[in-house]
């Protein structure tokens, strides 16, 4: 581990859905590397990651954002989001530039520094002081870019046993997609659904209160499909457990229970 | 057969509700996946394996001319012909002379994707050729009328009811549904038209540059009985299958093998090398091997040549979501999953084929388990380009995608987007923590509730923490 007299210098990496959906996500992150003798900042100039255009094929705007975003994080040892999926996106822009071209070694540069949040407190920092706790029958989802792109599967979950009360019921097929896929849900919404549908039966199945996972995508769909089907399992961003910020609602829950004065 | 790959999205909604297909279907997912992984699990050095495949494959897509010139002359050495065909009418004419020289009523087939790739039985039924395919599952879908929806285990999409009916009305015989019973049935009626075929058709795996051999792997011997006893035997495949030497064979038939099916080898691998010889006591007079182009020499040197390095063992569809959510024939072609979704658009048009490379999460399973580590969801992406470079994506996505992009290429702009869309779901929300309908976000909304976002935007409120 570093020493904390030399902080290192990261750049927060939001992701646009930690922007709109759930900022406490990010405040979460921030406090876990700081906690981690990290010197957070946050550059302004960023956006969102380019996954979009670059998945429905629209080459020019991904490379517009890709410049964007390798120049909003200059400067930074490591930059570092809570999402496999948006970091592991950092990490394709080395496949938009010519060799010949001078950003294809700068986005090769970002590459090296790009670090989903569990893997870079676990494989970079070596950091395993994780002082909350939470008292769930959990169960994890392995988001696919993070699993497949990222290799991450046993960090998330080695943060995870330092917690204290938390046990993890593992579900079966915890590695199969959960029909998110970005703009895949609404472009083949029944596809999608069925998808969801088989992992929250794999949820409910695993005898868990909680799904855990490292990706607000698939967190948004698993926990929409699991209000309208009615369970009440809460689903939560993996960084709210571990940097022990679990007052706020759970992902789709109300401040108050309906029936209930606020 | 018809293309319906256009109609996907319409195919797919259809299979979803489909309620034998979902039977048929959950086998799937506990047949070739549990297989497979316990396979692999057994042999160290799997990895390794699927490493010297696809740098095998990578070398002979780099040679891939000098290869198949040595195949052929090596067949032709061994008393056999090689015929190049460009397109798919070239190869079912081709098919349909040589039938027609030795004067062929009937001919026998071993399962063949290429050939229903060419669409040969159609063709050769148009031409008064009768087509029997000898491969169970292709036995029964033609009985059906009905078309792969699989490429190694064809029938997949039905129970063992729908076989007991066909059977029962084709055969004229008292149904069964003794799985027993009704394989003795195949056999018996497979049988006598083995033996009364003029010419057999075959596919081939690999072919053997050194030797000028074709090889077939099979789990029920009808490849066998297909190649050895009719006076003619037609080998009809794709110039990708060539490998150099025996020895490379085996490296691919061990990857297929547990790839495919979770089997160490398949359990039966044929090898045909040229006519009977002199002294041999059985084998065909003629042996033909037809090599079907169909725009894989237009793949070499593109962006996708790596999808030439497909040794078609399936574990691609075995382990998609997609596929297993709809089944094969959703994809409105002959190739489905994955793979299907590479090589559709190349060989039908990506006019006809767009809505296949789209149809993926990019959940990245097919290419962890695929035997020579295709990159199939960069793949899928390449045709996404060349669709919306083209102009051929739906106006809806590039209206979207060009407004979205706007804004996230300005982020001063982005900020206030984030801000008023945050605003708008809080206020849809009111007091609870979801949203039961979005206008125009149907796709989300009939299925699951959109959560609402928590307090103002994480940017918004970063920057009052700061001043504070």
């Amino acid at each position: 581990m570093h020493a904390p007299e030399k902080p290192i210098k990261v750049g927060l990496f939001v992701t646009c859905l930690v922007d709109m959906f759930r900022p406490s996500i990010g405040f979460a992150t921030i406090k876990l590397l700081e906690n981690a003798g990290c010197k957070v900042s946050v550059p302004e100039a960023q956006t969102c990651c380019g996954q979009p255009a670059f998945n429905s094929g629209d080459k020019k705007s991904t490379q517009d954002i890709a410049r964007q975003t390798i120049q909003a994080f200059d400067g930074y040892e490591y930059v570092v989001g809570p999402s496999g999926s948006c970091i592991g996106m950092l990490h394709h822009y080395t496949e938009l530039f010519d060799e010949s071209d001078p950003w294809k070694a700068r986005a090769e540069d970002l590459k090296k520094r790009a670090f989903e949040i569990t893997s870079f407190l676990t494989d970079v920092l070596d950091f395993n002081t994780i002082l909350s706790k939470y008292d769930a029958k959990a169960t994890y989802h392995d988001s696919c870019a993070g699993l497949r792109e990222l290799g991450v599967k046993q960090q998330p979950r080695k943060l995870l046993a330092k917690v204290a009360n938390l046990t993890l019921n593992e579900m079966e097929e915890s590695e199969t997609c959960c029909g998110f896929g970005g703009t895949f849900c609404v472009k083949y919404p029944d596809i999608s659904n069925r998808m969801v549908e088989n992992k929250t039966s794999n949820i409910v199945d695993s005898g868990a209160t909680t799904l855990l996972g490292g990706d607000l995508g698939c967190l948004l769909n698993m926990a929409g499909k699991l209000k309208r089907q009615g369970h009440k399992i809460e689903t939560r961003h993996i960084v709210e457990v571990l940097a022990g910020m679990t007052d706020e609602p759970a992902i789709g829950d109300a401040d108050y229970e309906l029936g209930q004065p606020a | 057969m018809q293309i319906t790959s256009p109609a996907f999205k319409e195919n797919a909604r259809i299979a979803l509700h489909d309620a034998g297909l979902q039977k048929a279907l959950g086998n799937l997912k506990e047949g070739f996946p549990v297989k497979r992984s316990t396979a692999v699990a057994r042999m160290p050095e799997f990895e390794q394996l699927r490493d010297e495949g696809t740098a095998l494959k990578n070398h002979i897509l780099e040679n891939l001319d000098i290869y198949l010139e040595q195949f052929e002359a090596n067949v032709i050495k061994n008393g056999g012909h090689v015929h190049w065909c460009r397109t798919p009418e070239d190869a079912c004419k081709k098919i349909l002379d040589i039938c027609e020289e030795v004067d062929a009523k009937t001919v026998t087939k071993g399962k063949s994707m290429v050939s229903e790739e060419i669409n040969l039985n159609d063709y050769l039924e148009k031409n008064g050729v009768e087509p029997i395919e000898t491969d169970l599952g292709e036995y029964i879908l033609q009985l059906r009328g009905d078309h792969p929806s699989h490429i190694i285990a064809p029938a997949i999409h039905l129970n063992l009811e729908d076989v007991s009916e066909i059977f029962h009305e084709k055969h004229k015989r008292p149904k069964s549904s003794d799985p027993k019973v009704l394989m003795q049935e195949a056999r018996e009626m497979l049988r006598e038209k083995f033996a009364g075929a003029d010419v057999g058709i075959t596919g081939a795996n690999f072919l053997v540059a050194e030797t000028g051999s074709t090889i077939i792997v099979t789990n029920e011997g009808n490849g066998d009985l297909t190649q050895t006893l009719p006076k003619t035997h037609i080998v009809v495949t794709s110039i990708e299958k060539v490998v150099p030497t025996l020895e490379d064979m085996t490296l691919f038939l061990r990857l297929l093998a547990r790839s495919a099916t979770g089997q160490e080898f398949t359990v039966y691998n044929t090898l045909s090398t040229g006519p009977r010889r002199a002294g041999d006591q059985d084998g065909p007079e003629n042996f033909h091997v037809v090599l079907v182009d169909n725009g894989r020499s237009e793949m070499v040197g593109s962006e996708f040549q790596e999808m030439l390095r497909c040794i078609r063992c399936s574990a691609c569809m075995n382990h998609c979501p997609v596929y297993g959510a709809i089944g094969g024939h959703s994809y409105g072609w002959v190739y489905p999953g994955p793979m299907g979704s590479v090589l559709t658009p190349k060989m039908i048009g990506i006019e006809e084929a767009g809505l296949l490379p789209n149809a993926s999460t990019f959940c990245g399973k097919c290419e962890s388990v695929c035997p020579v580590r295709i990159p199939l969801p960069k793949l899928m992406r390449h045709w996404r380009e060349d669709e919306f470079s083209k102009h051929l994506s739906p106006k809806a996505v590039r209206w979207g995608i060009g407004g979205w992009a706007f804004f996230a290429k300005r982020p001063t702009l982005y900020r206030l987007l984030s801000i008023s869309s945050n605003l708008f779901l809080r206020v849809m929300a009111g007091k609870k923590g979801h949203i039961k309908k979005i206008p125009l976000a149907g796709g989300w909304t009939d299925g699951r509730d959109m959560p609402a976002p928590r307090g103002k935007t994480f940017m918004s409120q970063y920057k009052s923490r700061k001043q504070r």
